[in-house]
């Protein structure tokens, strides 16, 4: 056996000994040094992420069931790059709120594993892996959303996710035993083959396509979003909206773009309603919330709508300008999230009405929930301009005018919600504003990132031509 | 392969078993049941596999190794369900779904 194929899985082996080392400390570190663990485990992630930026090999291993791409292993360092601020972001949290239970661990530890099903998703090569991949990846979110045992609101959390989490991969199953019967296999490769527009293979794309919809909350089936982000902490919010939504939409996209590409005629009006509900029930919602975790959850479940705009074009195009927006909003949602962590923190408030005179007495944190916010709107000189734009150009360039019209129209709706945040943190003044504090080290290092990350993407022009290259072979 | 039973039965007893599971996920208001009904879910999926191997694709394993891997998966599942159910049980004092709408709209 050639041991060299196992360099292919470089990246999950590694996170996957990150996690084992982790169990074996925690049980030999004293209980009054636990606080440190948290450091060691951001400084081994940290390794990880540089680590992972290496070059790495075309190919596939296990007969199959596990392969890697240009594309794959880019947005797998994606996805490390955006966990590793989400823990920069989080350690205060876990420093201040969780050492002292003795769960510090427990949190990295489920995390990397959600992380790891991600990796394994992304790279399958047939259901089963794919399967494995997708409960592996929400199996520990859903521990991590009932994380705070001491919170009602925190298992209510839970339950809601991991219920309809168990009825998303269970439909998600019967969608996959459809295509079984009509592809004769469960490979990637050979279905991409025998597959053809019958009865049985629509039914088995519909109910699969239910199933994924439900892990990026697309609308008829996004009922768990909104409850969940409000009740979980708020680093596994930002990891659900950010992380778990990514990684579904990539390969929701690399299913329906090779092995669904037949049906490419009937997924396409799919698409195109999906969109349009999500767009706007998303956007609508919205405008009457006022917590701010619901409201970035109304927020990312019409940002998914757009997303589907660019899956809507089928081609190198849509794959591109897919993954370029997924890479902008990761960065902006981050931003969003990491300043709402920091005021929650500090002050324990998450209304919008509580931000008013943030301006004065906070002037940094009120910048960059403005850029952040911004670059979700899709104002030019930040990156979410870019990626709205150029996701419209791979809906346009199939013809569809209507539905890029009526998207404009949802920029122009979210664009009073996300006004309506930052007037109430510039033109409001409030008596009792959340007083000036500075945020730790990490928090700072986070939050700084992140705006960097959302003003140079949007200008760096040679990322997207790179992103398009590598997304010629999906496969 | 069962004999004097085709296919076409099978696959329709495992569609009425994911509907009905569908349903009571619906319906149902106790936790706990809607947990039963998800599995009636997974179970419909895991003989969908088992069948479809035997009946139509004999000479390789795949649906029933998958089978298994759904198996392994749904208990890992459950028992996860159940410790969450039994956190929020030690707050609210309860397991119904009426119960647990603190958060909505």
């Amino acid at each position: 056996m050639d041991w060299n194929s196992f360099l292919l899985m470089r990246q999950e082996i590694l996170l996957l000994s990150i996690i084992l080392l982790l169990l074996i400390v925690e049980v030999f570190i004293s209980k009054n040094k636990k606080g440190n663990l948290i450091h060691f485990a951001i400084f081994l992630f940290g390794i990880h992420t540089a680590v992972g930026l290496l070059a790495m090999e075309e190919g596939s291993i296990f007969g199959g069931m596990f392969h890697t791409t240009g594309l794959i292993h880019f947005f797998k360092n994606v996805l490390n790059i955006g966990v590793f601020i989400l823990l920069l972001q989080s350690a205060d949290w876990l420093q201040e709120k969780i050492v002292e239970h003795q769960r510090g661990t427990e949190f990295f530890v489920l995390l990397f594993s959600s992380l790891l099903g991600m990796y394994f998703m992304v790279s399958a090569g047939d259901f089963l892996m794919f399967f494995i991949g997708l409960e592996l990846s929400t199996l520990p979110v859903a521990a991590l959303a009932a994380y705070e045992t001491a919170k009602s609101k925190s298992s209510e959390a839970g339950i809601k996710l991991i219920l309809s989490a168990a009825l998303a991969s269970g439909v998600a199953l019967f969608g996959i035993s459809m295509l079984y019967i009509a592809g004769g296999s469960i490979y990637f490769n050979d279905i991409m083959q025998t597959i053809t527009t019958s009865h049985l293979s629509i039914l088995g794309m519909v109910i699969l396509f239910s199933g994924l919809a439900f892990k990026i909350s697309l609308v008829p089936f996004h009922f768990w979003t909104a409850d969940v982000y409000e009740g979980a902490p708020i680093s596994v919010a930002s990891y659900l909206s950010v992380m778990s939504k990514g990684a579904g939409v990539f390969i929701l996209m690399i299913l329906l773009f090779t092995i669904l590409r037949p049906l490419l005629h009937i997924w396409e009006n799919l698409v195109y309603i999906l969109a349009l509900t999500t767009m706007f029930i998303g956007n609508l919602f919205a405008l009457r919330q006022n917590n701010l975790k619901r409201f970035l959850a109304f927020s990312s479940i019409a940002q998914a709508g757009f997303i589907l705009l660019g899956i809507i074009n089928g081609e190198q195009l849509g794959v591109a300008t897919v993954i370029y927006f997924v890479l902008i909003y990761v960065f902006s949602n981050l931003a969003a999230f990491g300043v709402v962590q920091a005021i929650s923190l500090q002050t324990g408030k998450e209304n919008i009405s509580d931000y008013e005179g943030l301006y004065r007495t906070n002037p940094k944190l009120s910048l960059v929930m403005m850029l952040a916010l911004f670059s979700l709107a899709g104002i030019p000189p930040v990156a979410g301009f870019f990626g709205k734009f150029f996701l419209f150009t791979a809906a346009a360039a199939k013809g569809y005018y209507l539905l890029v019209f009526l998207a404009v129209v949802n920029v122009t709706v979210s664009l009073y919600y996300y006004l309506l945040v930052v007037r109430a943190m510039f033109l409001r003044t409030n008596e009792h504003a959340i007083p000036h504090f500075n945020s730790k080290l990490y928090m700072k290092v986070g939050l700084v990132l992140t705006v960097l990350s959302i003003l140079v993407l949007g200008l760096y022009s040679p990322l997207y031509e790179y992103i398009f290259e590598l997304s010629k072979n999906l496969m | 392969m069962i004999a004097g039973i085709s296919i076409y039965e099978i696959l329709t007893l495992t569609t009425l078993l994911f509907f009905i599971g569908v349903y009571g996920f619906i319906t149902r208001k106790n936790l706990i049941s809607i947990l039963i009904s998800v599995e009636l879910i997974m179970n419909a999926s895991v003989v969908n596999f088992v069948i479809i191997n035997k009946y139509l694709y004999p000479d390789a394993l795949q649906g029933v190794l998958f089978s298994i891997f759904i198996i392994a998966v749904a208990a890992a599942e459950t028992a996860l369900a159940i410790a969450i159910i039994i956190s929020l049980y030690r707050q609210i004092g309860s397991v119904e779904v009426d119960e647990t709408e603190t958060m909505k709209y």
